[in-house]
């Protein structure tokens, strides 16, 4: 659910209170995870069948891939990513130095500021795994941050069976 | 301030200070939460309408700073029509790129109207075919929630429904404000 109280106000004893809360803000994190990755599944699935239609036909994943960090990315996020590498293997790793959510967040401390900007990555993980998939990739998606307003996303495409 | 003047404004800043994004982005994201919403509530529509309106409210509450910011109208609306008169010509300009008509004031001049000859929201979306959904979603209920957020952070307390929306079939969109008091209590000093 989109609200979620912390629910420390329900335990008594300061020990409790710790453990309590923090059982609850993982949980409530993975909640929070899977609501909003799949809200961008979903965004990214329409973006990708709405965009893609007029160009010529994809010629492999790399082709796909690089539909994204151009078309996609500069309709999302207006730029293009920075950085794309690949194992060639199936692995794609997108480096975006100034990612656009994080443009305006404020560093107080450090390790902070990355735990709580975290949770913007989390929608376009999911627009990612969503336009991949409409046009054929099933992949799984991460994205982490160490240094504002950085972002690295890693896509590990699932080989076809064949 | 003239309402011509207000256009104006609302040209102006929209033009020169705002933010694009993909209009598409916008309505797929929008249409998503909707229908998310909807998959949460178990289509309890009436529910949907609600928590909507909260989202919007939320946004209002901070939203608002965003609008003094932008606009830079450092003077109080001297009254509730030229209050409605700025969210629909500044307001909704510069955040949605659309200019609703204010229209049916009552007498008092504490209730009017907004109708909505375009809605980006409502782009490309039909509403769930089961035969409620028509009858009880208000699909952008979430203006209402940022209207009523927005004006209470600038001493307004006042009431916004929908009416009519052409999603359900009727002629219009039309949505139904009405201010309850100001908020005298938290009144900043007259600068006059």
């Amino acid at each position: 659910r989109i609200t979620a109280a912390g629910g420390a106000g329900e335990v008594d004893g300061e020990i409790e209170i710790e453990a309590g809360t923090l059982i609850d803000e993982e949980e409530e994190r993975e909640a929070v995870f899977w609501r909003l990755e799949a809200i961008g599944y979903r965004v990214g699935q329409g973006l990708a069948e709405r965009f893609s239609r007029d160009r010529p036909r994809f010629n492999d994943t790399l082709d796909i891939i690089k539909f994204l960090c151009k078309d996609l990315w500069t309709l999302v996020f207006r730029k293009q990513v920075d950085n794309l590498k690949t194992n060639h293997r199936g692995v794609y790793v997108l480096t975006d130095n100034a990612f656009r959510p994080f443009a305006r967040m404020s560093a107080e401390v450090s390790s902070q500021a990355v735990l709580r900007a975290q949770p913007f990555l989390w929608f376009p993980c999911g627009i990612i795994r969503g336009a991949l998939a409409a046009m054929g990739i099933t992949a799984t998606v991460q994205a982490e941050t160490s240094e504002l307003p950085s972002a690295v996303f890693q896509i590990k495409t699932v080989p076809v069976k064949t | 301030m003239a309402s011509s003047k207000a256009s104006r404004l609302g040209e102006e800043v929209w033009k020169t200070r705002m933010d694009k994004v993909n209009a598409e982005l916008v309505v797929l994201t929008y249409g998503t939460i909707v229908a998310q919403l909807c998959k949460d509530f178990d289509s309890d529509y009436i529910e949907v309408n609600k928590q909507l309106d909260k989202m919007g409210y939320n946004i209002g509450l901070r939203l608002i700073d965003d609008y003094l910011a932008k606009s830079n109208t450092m003077r109080r609306c001297s009254n509730f029509r030229e209050t409605a008169e700025m969210i629909a010509r500044v307001g909704f300009k510069i955040f949605l790129n659309i200019t609703p008509t204010v229209t049916n004031w009552t007498s008092d001049g504490k209730q009017f109207s907004l109708i909505f000859d375009e809605n980006p929201f409502a782009d490309f979306v039909e509403l769930p075919d089961d035969g409620r959904a028509q009858d009880e979603l208000w699909y952008s209920n979430i203006l209402c929630g940022v209207l009523r957020g927005a004006l209470e952070m600038v001493q307004m307390q006042v009431e916004a429904h929908f009416v009519s929306d052409v999603l359900r079939g009727n002629d219009t969109t039309e949505m139904r404000i009405t201010l309850i008091r100001y908020i005298d209590d938290e009144l900043p000093p007259e600068d006059d």
